[in-house]
């Protein structure tokens, strides 16, 4: 397969997976744009009103790029985990792709792509429904970090839920991670509060909490203020994403859990 | 002439301890039809898997086209089409968008695979179902639905995997008519089938498996010739001179 051949694969994947994230768009985009409106809602203007600030901003413009933070990891993973389980478990398709010349790394390429795409997608939705909320005023400081860490972020997280997928024997293993392990990460990562307002024990807790970087390099982005260095929460997405393409490649190539 | 696929002492034992394949070595001539036939669990469709990359094997060489799967999958995946056993597509797709986009993956433009694709699935019968949902065809036409897939690429050597079964009298004379005419363009099609009267009248060579091993192989006259009509009752049901052969060689007795 040559390099030409190889992007029209690519392109095939990922046409694929945005017809149908499009198709379903009431399953793939309209959940995070409602439970987005019921955070801005309750945290942003019933509590935040009493909340007042939060390291020198308002409370409302404070949670804004960790809710925005959370629609994208969830969208990441959720989408690259089903569509791989669904490929896997209903129907067999994915041995359309296993049986092709494509490589490993163009199928998890494809998968994580459209991964990447609707967590983009869902963060610009919820983004946009954040404006209903502040007047329609949103605070950036810095563009390039806001794009660099949404697409980041959501690479991480597609290729988490693409292992995720691979491994699920039964619809639940595809739930258990995302409720039991995901939803506390996020939660304990800094989207409502700054890691100083905790007691010693809890940050340092914080501290290792992937989730808590990447939500204050973002933040960073918006407010120009955070609880760590940019240059800290960016190593530790590097690291994630080196050692997720890894587990991936790995999976993929020796067909653990998907070929006998 | 090269051959189209060459096994060597191919072995695989499945993580349950089963045996499935104990060392078959096989050569399916270029151009050929060829008939893999076996009773159930006898090895035919892990043979198939490993080939076309679905399964891992324990052990032993597989060429396709001379080109080894494991040192160059993707242009011995390429030679290859595959129609399973089992149907595997989404069916909530249109069987245009299920057979262009497995074009796709094969790196075919979707200028070229969208005609490509109309003509196929024309040719097979269904050109009125192209942009309906996959749930609401029938059996035969998701089989033949799975030929049209498999065919995209254009491969020049085509794997089935009981591709009749449950299929009426009617489209199966059909799709074996379709498939003769590929063969007769050089197509090289290795097939596994229960119904061993079709097997009779379309293939050239045969080779039959029992429990993970070859226990006969050859041209389907040699085959037929091991068949002796020692005069034995005509009572109760009895097949043809391959059937005849097929369960002397694989009966448990």
């Amino acid at each position: 397969m040559n390099g030409y051949r190889k992007w029209i694969a690519f392109y095939t994947m990922l046409r694929k997976d945005i017809v149908r994230i499009f198709r379903i768009w009431v399953q793939t985009f309209l959940p995070s744009v409602v439970t987005s409106v019921l955070y801005f809602s309750v945290f942003g203007t019933v509590l935040g009103s009493r909340i007042g600030t939060m390291q020198g901003v308002d409370y409302m413009t404070f949670v804004i790029p960790g809710l925005v933070m959370l629609a994208i990891v969830t969208s990441a993973y959720a989408n690259s985990s089903f569509t791989f389980f669904q490929s896997k478990f209903f129907a067999r398709s994915i041995d359309e792709m296993l049986v092709s010349p494509m490589p490993p790394w163009l199928i998890i390429a494809g998968f994580v792509s459209g991964g990447i795409i609707r967590g983009i997608l869902v963060g610009t939705l919820v983004m946009i429904v954040s404006l209903f909320f502040t007047g329609l005023q949103l605070a950036i400081h810095n563009v390039l970090i806001i794009f660099g860490f949404a697409i980041l972020t959501s690479l991480v997280f597609a290729l988490a839920g693409l292992v995720n997928g691979v491994y699920a024997k039964s619809i639940d293993g595809i739930n258990l991670v995302p409720t039991f392990v995901l939803t506390p990460l996020v939660y304990l990562g800094g989207i409502f509060y700054s890691v100083h307002n905790l007691p010693g024990w809890w940050q340092a807790i914080t501290y290792a909490n992937p989730l808590f970087y990447l939500i204050n390099g973002f933040r960073y982005g918006f407010l120009g203020i955070s609880d760590v260095s940019i240059a800290t929460a960016v190593g530790i997405l590097s690291v994630l994403i080196v050692a997720l393409v890894g587990v991936n490649w790995y999976l993929i190539r020796t067909g653990l859990g998907l070929k006998q | 002439m090269a051959s189209a696929l060459v096994i060597k002492n191919l072995k695989k034992t499945y993580g349950n301890g089963v045996h499935a394949l104990k060392g078959v070595s096989l050569e399916v001539p270029e151009g050929d039809f060829f008939a893999l036939l076996g009773p159930n669990g006898a090895g035919k469709t892990t043979i198939i898997g490993i080939t076309a990359g679905l399964v891992n094997k324990t052990s032993g060489a597989v060429s396709v086209f001379e080109h080894d799967i494991d040192s160059e999958p993707e242009i011995a995946k390429a030679q290859i089409g595959l129609v399973g056993q089992e149907v595997n597509f989404n069916p909530f797709e249109k069987p245009l968008d299920i057979v262009v986009n497995q074009g796709g993956y094969y790196g075919i433009p979707r200028s070229i695979a969208l005609p490509r694709a109309k003509k196929l699935l024309e040719d097979l019968g269904l050109g009125d179902k192209m942009n309906q949902n996959g749930l609401t065809l029938s059996g035969g036409m998701k089989r033949r639905l799975m030929i049209a897939r498999a065919l995209i690429h254009t491969p020049r050597f085509l794997i089935l995997d009981e591709p009749t079964a449950g299929v009426d009298v009617e489209l199966r004379r059909g799709m074996w008519d379709y498939l003769r005419k590929l063969t007769s363009e050089g197509l090289t099609i290795l097939l596994t089938t229960h119904y061993l009267e079709e097997a009779e009248q379309l293939a050239k060579h045969v080779a039959i498996i029992n429990k993970g091993s070859i226990v006969a192989s050859g041209t389907m006259d040699e085959i037929l010739a091991m068949h002796e009509d020692k005069g034995e009752s005509k009572e109760g049901y009895r097949g043809g001179r391959l059937e005849e052969v097929f369960l002397k060689l694989t009966s448990e007795k």
